[in-house]
């Protein structure tokens, strides 16, 4: 288990750890960073990577693969929640994107035709809770919850009630391909992080939706658009809840309007906050939202890899979630660091905590 | 002082971060009305909440009829004997006249509720107060006035011994006004010991007997009404010495040219039901015009209907000479108008963002979203205003939240100042924050001035209105009342007008 991918594994995180030792994303990186430290010792065969057709395989990457569809419907949310709002529909848009693509891919449209079809639909599902919440002024939580209810049954009446199953190859390919040895599941994450960053910090959108979230009215006073903000934040997180139903439905070959995207809300929400941004709007992290959604996905592959029955797996997930919450607040920080008195002066806290990292290789 | 029925002695309350009440002593007799007064954050309605136990006092004592109460909630102020009538009518629309009266004590038996004790019980109440109403009739049908005799018969309904009426008048007219003064000189009569809260001066003068002032969070005195002129009182609740202020009229300073220049803004015959009575208003290029009136006078009203924020419902709007009617903060940005809210938390920062970010927002919101503000022009646009505004700060990234109040005034300052407006709106730019950056401000203003902006100006600091201001506009009771141009600018002139009795109101007075 000391080969070389391990050791220059353990390397770069240490090194990222101490880059963002003054960042708002050490605190999601370090949970990271001590969840896989915890695997790495006791479970066996954790880090293990294989090469098999010039594809990789391995339990990291099962996670990266895994984890792909809550890291693009975190994308979506991070801008939603940014806003100072909530998108509870993702899930039921997810759901009603893969009936589209499977409905369409049985009635012999073509594969891109079909995806097409699919994210069209997510948009217009988007642009309806934007509407509510942007035009009309609904409480963005009970406005997506309409169609976190009823998306369900739109998807029911799209595939007929049935569990529409598809063979098409480049459908099959979105979730189970590979690109470049990895799972084509990252690229995919990789365009949307990219496109979003793109969309939010090379446009002024960024700077708009973080000042309607953090202060709706003086926005308004000074001259942002901030139902137009809000309602682009809800189209681009029906988009991402979209792409995630694809791959959601390419994962298992099939469109299951029960059971596609079912909690994907939950997960998505849970990765923004521990990336950073705050539930009350404001500042966001797009970065620490897709560590956010890797850790959530580290911590279920560790249940299972742990044979931690799946009724007993939210509890400690639960756990882990709460301690990484409290690591973000500063109020908690600082009663911790009062409990436990320390020589070095209290400035240096973030400096000892990243200098604990490079203590992992000692330690594997 | 055996008649006195309600005594308050070294009351005190803090909020986080707020002294809101020190000290305060405070008495009411059986059979006078007592007018509170102060203004908007003397802590009048600290007192009230304190006195009916919505608040828990920090230290102090309150006596009712000379044994000591302790109210905890308004429940238990209601069971001592104290019964309040608020500013918005607490009462519920959809049941009956009678019911509403009852409600919480409707008299059971059995468990069931007795419908006719009910109205029997509603009927005599509105007798007591002479009131002709259908104690059946649905409340939602009756007019706010009605309403409001409702809520007071309901708080007359348990044997009340102190009545509060925290801004009763303000959705009445004046007829209906008259009503109500009828009905509470009647319970006056009677020896109820009744305060009155309100800010409408010619009310204190027709109804009550003495007048307690207030002012940030203290006791200034208590004064017998007839004894104490409204030029007095004013000058009490804005903490002044009216003989100070008469004598400081004769120093002026000469800066009162009046460019002949065709106004940027012109608004006619522009108001809106509720919040300010439709009036004329001009301001010219290299021009400040003053905006003068106690806190609550429409002041802020007048600001937000010029900017959009508030859609005006009577009246014509010009800019340099073109009608335009305005329907939002946008809209008013596009016309190159800028507005400073009163209240720079809540309208004003976004505390999270920094420095740069606070001042590029305005500017970068005009241009849209998709054309985006290069960093190397906002980090240009934030250097320059931390220089040219003198803003104390380690540097544009800080947070806005981190700098004091003088200095988030100026960011707020050069995120207008960098859409390069030609109205700006001052709503009490310098309120909160240091003499030295006050200062800092109202030479920016005059420098702002000069260069040709049109300025209108809030404050309620006199004599700094006196000071920068070129014209001001008097406004009282959300009326504009008085114009003073030039040299007739002064404290003493503008507080005559603040307080000069209107009128109509002189006929009505009738103690």
């Amino acid at each position: 288990m000391f080969n070389i991918t391990h050791i220059s594994f353990w390397i770069v995180f240490a090194a990222l750890l101490f880059f963002t030792r003054k960042q708002r994303i050490l605190w999601p990186l370090l949970a990271l960073a001590l969840l896989l430290l915890f695997n790495d010792i006791f479970t066996p065969g954790f880090f293990n990577l294989e090469l098999r057709e010039g594809h990789l395989y391995g339990t990291l990457i099962d996670i990266l693969k895994h984890g792909g569809i809550v890291m693009l419907v975190s994308l979506g949310m991070t801008l939603v929640i940014a806003t100072g709002g909530v998108d509870l529909s993702v899930g039921a848009v997810m759901a009603v994107a893969g009936a589209v693509l499977a409905q369409a891919a049985i009635n012999h449209q073509s594969p891109f035709v079909a995806m097409i079809f699919a994210l069209l639909v997510s948009l217009v599902l988007g642009a309806w809770n934007g509407l509510l919440v942007a035009g009309i002024g609904i409480q963005p939580i009970v406005a997506t919850l309409i169609l976190m209810v009823a998306g369900r049954g739109v998807a029911q009446l799209i595939t007929e009630g049935q569990i529409l199953n598809f063979t098409d190859a480049t459908l099959v390919y979105i979730a189970n391909g590979y690109l470049l040895g990895m799972p084509f599941t990252c690229t995919l994450v990789l365009v949307l992080l990219a496109v979003t960053y793109a969309l939010t910090r090379g446009t002024a959108l960024g700077l708009f939706i973080e000042s309607v979230g953090d202060n709706d009215i003086a926005s308004r006073y000074a001259g942002v658009n901030s139902r137009f903000v809000k309602f682009i934040a809800y189209v681009f997180a029906g988009f991402c809840a979209g792409l995630a139903g694809l791959v959601a439905a390419s994962n298992i070959k099939s469109a299951d309007a029960n059971h596609a995207g079912l909690y994907a809300e939950l997960d998505a929400i849970l990765a923004v906050v521990i990336g950073g941004t705050a539930l009350t709007g404001g500042r966001f992290y797009l970065l620490g939202s897709i560590v956010g959604a890797l850790l959530i996905q580290t911590l279920t592959t560790t249940m299972y890899a742990r044979n931690v029955s799946a009724d007993i797996a939210p509890v400690p997930k639960a756990l882990v979630v709460i301690a990484v919450c409290l690591l973000q607040s500063d109020k908690a920080r600082r009663y911790f660091t009062r409990l436990f008195p320390r020589r070095n002066p209290p400035a240096a806290m973030t400096e000892t905590l990243t200098a604990a990292a490079p203590k992992v290789e000692a330690g594997s | 002082m055996s008649d006195s029925l309600l005594e308050v002695r070294g009351l005190s309350k803090s909020f986080p971060g707020v002294r809101a009440l020190q000290g305060v002593d405070f008495t009411v007799r059986r059979g006078e009305i007592h007018a509170l007064m102060g203004e908007n954050g003397a802590g009048k309605s600290t007192l009230i909440k304190v006195m009916t136990g919505v608040y828990e006092r920090d230290a102090g004592t309150t006596r009712l009829d000379a044994k000591e109460i302790f109210p905890r909630s308004p429940r238990e102020a209601e069971a001592c004997g104290i019964s309040t009538v608020y500013q918005e009518v607490n009462l519920i629309p959809h049941l009956s006249v009678a019911e509403n009266i009852c409600l919480g004590r409707q008299p059971t038996a059995f468990g069931k509720i007795r419908w006719g004790a009910i109205m029997q019980r509603a009927t005599q109440a509105l007798a007591r107060l002479d009131l002709d109403i259908d104690p059946s009739r649905q409340l939602s049908a009756c007019s706010i006035a009605i309403q409001q005799m409702v809520a007071l018969a309901r708080a007359m309904d348990v044997s009340a011994k102190l009545l509060i009426l925290d801004e009763p008048t303000s959705s009445l007219d004046e007829r209906e006004c008259e009503e109500l003064f009828k009905v509470i000189r009647k319970l006056r009569d009677e020896g109820m010991g009744i305060v009155f809260v309100t800010h409408f001066m010619d009310q204190v003068y027709a109804v009550t007997n003495r007048i307690t002032v207030l002012r940030n969070g203290q006791l200034v005195g208590e004064y017998l009404t007839s004894e104490l002129p409204r030029l007095e009182l004013v000058a009490r609740m804005i903490g002044k010495d009216a003989k100070e202020v008469a004598a400081m009229e004769s120093q002026q300073p000469g800066m009162r040219s009046v460019r002949d220049e065709k106004p940027f803004l012109e608004v006619r015959n522009f108001g809106r039901k509720g919040s300010i009575a439709p009036l004329d208003l001009s301001i010219r290029p290299g021009e400040v015009v003053g905006l003068a009136g106690l806190l609550g006078s429409g002041r802020t009203e007048t600001a937000r209907i010029i900017f959009g924020v508030d859609k005006p419902d009577c009246g014509e709007m010009f800019l340099d000479g073109e009608r335009v009617s305005i329907s939002s903060p946008r809209a008013a940005i596009r016309r190159r108008i800028a507005f400073t809210a009163e209240d720079r938390k809540i309208d004003g920062i976004i505390p999270n963002l920094s420095i740069r970010e606070n001042i590029v927002l305005a500017l970068q919101a005009s241009r849209g979203t998709w054309s985006k503000l290069s960093r190397a022009k906002q980090d240009e646009l934030a250097d320059k205003f931390i220089k040219a505004l003198r803003i104390k700060t380690p540097g544009p990234e800080q947070l806005i939240k981190n700098l004091s109040g003088g200095n988030q005034q100026k960011v707020l300052l050069g995120r207008w100042l960098a859409t390069e407006p030609r109205l700006i709106i001052l709503d009490e730019p310098t309120r909160g924050i240091d003499v030295g950056a006050k200062a800092e401000i109202e030479k920016l203003i005059t420098d702002l001035r000069r260069d040709g902006l049109a300025i209108l100006f809030i404050s309620s600091e006199l004599e700094e209105v006196v000071r920068t201001s070129q014209r001001v506009v008097i406004l009282r009771d959300r009326k504009k009342v008085g114009e003073l141009a030039g040299d007739a600018i002064s404290e003493h002139a503008i507080m005559n007008q603040i307080a000069a009795p209107t009128a109509e109101s002189k006929a009505v007075v009738d103690v």
